[in-house]
């Protein structure tokens, strides 16, 4: 890997957690390197959930071993617990206290004063925009003011090392955005951050590097420009106006992309998946050329599904919703 | 519909929120499981209708108990009170020990209990926590139970010095008992499912005992349960602390049971709690 032994967030090798017949983790390997942000990417039930919460000392391991920020999670688990925090699915703030309860009383558990409780939590309201909520209840907080809440709540003590869990999952694009911006900012602090996701284009906005996991275990490694490349970067779909033409424009797609050319369900619509954007345009105009009419056309950035169609052969959707909801009972 | 959503993060306090690395030193054992204590105040004060159950409750019972029963059971309802009283109190404050597991089950299906749990704390400090909550809830219970009984005409013959004896003892019993709800809250997945189970198991509990009857005119198949039922014993030696006549051996049959269910309980709960998905 790139970085060097002692500057590693996470190394973790042949990680196994088995929950009855189901091994949920199936020997995972990782090394995260200090500082910046490793996106871990995979569909419902591949395992990331039950990673992390191996590595923020939540679940036991039942093979492999791990060290976080060079301490074992298991023989030093309260040490890890120390240096990191984890932000679930789900916000896990407490509904029945206001937002100014939940953060003081994990203020305290940390170990500060009230005094000084008090004040960390008033600045963290402050700079999460939640000031003028503060003596409301969580249940009356919105989807996005939660998420935030619960995000404050893992840098009452800022973290070396945060684990955020699919943090954007089920909020509005602007609440998305804020999270962002709350990564981004806790990067620029020099907290490792690591973010699992279901989204291809957020782990693309945020990530400098990330793992693909399937079936409990890596099945790729690496920057985002890496991965794409590895996928292609994207697919192009085409509507001929007219269905008859499908058959010329498919001949003249396959001459000037050079890659195979799939027929659609709708008898007008073709797609490809391009390497090489640049050879879009070039192709467009060949159909243009030659009297085709496009009624449409776009060019998709590779959604996860290829992604997964690429490096595994099989679309992410073929996974059980079983294990969805084990994780969301754990 | 809210002003604070559309404010968008503030960069900059944010930068310099996240710029402090202050590390406190981690709390003692005794402060973090009195902050528990605090937030079960405050679930308290947030939500005062749980508090229902503890004060209207024990009320109805007594009432309807005395005035409903008293003369067919005891030739008089002034008489019936004296009997009934202790078991009341018992089977109030009994019951109301299984919202210890329906609310630990509530953490954890919100997600709460994993960020407590990752939290470099004192392992047992939420559970000892919730005990300080409970304290509040039993005492409350007790207190009503037994000014609306001396209201009635409720006369303990061993005065309050008695009284306070059986509260205490009642809640050891509890605090043991409790133990076992919180297993429940562990293992299963709704708190639904953990009321439901926890029901089970007190109805039979309490009414199969001697809160209101003598078990003497019961079948012997039936009286063979009641006898061996914790609850009998706990409602038999708070009967003598408050009117006379309790002896060691009562008072230690119930401490033994109270032991047993610690002993059994508490190792499975920890290792539940340790090693939970």
């Amino acid at each position: 890997m790139t970085a060097t032994a002692g500057n590693l967030a996470i190394e973790a090798s042949n990680l196994v957690k088995v929950f009855g017949a189901t091994r949920a983790v199936n020997g995972v390997d990782l090394t995260v390197p200090s500082g910046g942000v490793y996106g871990f990417l995979g569909p419902n039930g591949a395992g990331k959930t039950t990673t992390i919460r191996m590595l923020a000392t939540l679940l036991r391991p039942d093979g492999g071993h791990a060290r976080v920020l060079g301490h074992d999670i298991v023989r030093e688990a309260d040490t890890v617990r120390g240096l990191v925090s984890l932000t679930g699915q789900f916000a896990s703030v407490d509904e029945e206290l206001t937002g100014l309860e939940n953060l003081v009383l994990l203020g305290r558990l940390y170990g500060y004063s009230w005094a000084q409780a008090k004040r960390r939590t008033n600045d963290l309201l402050g700079a999460f925009g939640l000031a003028d909520a503060a003596d409301r209840l969580v249940k009356h907080y919105s989807g996005g003011m939660r998420r935030r809440l619960d995000i404050a709540a893992s840098i009452v003590v800022t973290p070396e090392l945060m684990f955020l869990d699919e943090p954007t999952t089920g909020l509005d694009p602007r609440s998305r955005n804020q999270v962002w911006d709350i990564v981004r900012a806790l990067v620029a602090g020099g907290t490792t951050v690591l973010l699992t996701t279901q989204y291809l284009d957020e782990a693309d906005q945020l990530a400098d590097r990330m793992a693909v996991i399937d079936h409990g275990a890596i099945i790729v490694e690496g920057t985002p420009s890496e991965l794409k490349a590895a996928v292609g970067s994207g697919t192009l779909h085409v509507r001929v106006h007219d269905p008859a033409q499908r058959d010329e424009a498919e001949r003249l797609l396959i001459e000037s992309l050079r890659v195979p050319v799939h027929r659609e369900a709708d008898p007008a619509a073709l797609s490809a998946r391009v390497a090489d954007p640049a050879r879009v345009a070039h192709a467009l105009g060949e159909l243009s050329h030659a009297g085709v009419d496009v009624s449409h056309f776009a060019l998709g950035q590779p959604s996860l599904d290829e992604v997964f169609l690429a490096l595994t052969g099989h679309p992410a959707e073929t996974y059980g919703a079983g294990e969805t909801a084990e994780e969301s009972a754990a | 519909m809210t002003t604070t959503e559309t404010r968008p993060v503030a960069e900059g306090d944010l930068r310099s929120v996240l710029a402090s690395r202050n590390r406190p030193a981690r709390p003692s054992a005794l402060s973090a499981s009195l902050t528990f204590g605090w937030r079960a105040l405050l679930k308290i004060k947030h939500v005062p209708e749980q508090l229902f159950d503890v004060t209207v409750f024990p009320v109805l019972f007594l009432l309807m108990f005395t005035y409903l029963f008293g003369g067919a059971l005891a030739g008089s309802t002034s008489e019936y009170l004296q009997w009934v009283l202790p078991g009341i109190l018992v089977m109030t404050v009994v019951m109301i020990t299984l919202y210890t597991g329906v609310a630990l089950n509530t953490d954890i299906t919100k997600g709460v209990f994993d960020r407590f749990k990752s939290l470099p704390v004192w392992r047992p400090a939420p559970l000892a926590g919730a005990l300080l909550g409970d304290a509040v809830r039993y005492t409350l219970a007790s207190t009503m139970v037994i000014v609306l009984g001396l209201v009635l005409g409720f006369r303990p013959e061993n005065g309050a010095g008695g009284v306070l004896l059986a509260v205490v003892l009642l809640l050891v019993f509890c605090y043991s008992l409790s133990w076992l709800w919180t297993l429940l809250g562990l293992l299963l997945r709704t708190p639904n499912s953990v009321m439901g189970v926890s029901m089970m198991v007190m109805f039979p509990g309490t009414f199969l005992s001697n809160i209101f009857v003598d078990p003497q005119t019961m079948p012997g198949w039936l009286r063979a349960f009641v006898d061996v039922n914790p609850v009998s014993h706990l409602v038999t030696a708070i009967r003598g602390l408050m009117h006379g006549g309790v002896t060691t051996g009562q008072i230690v049959s119930v401490l033994m049971a109270s032991a047993v269910m610690v002993l059994l309980f508490a190792p499975i709960t920890m290792y539940l709690y340790r090693n939970r998905k």
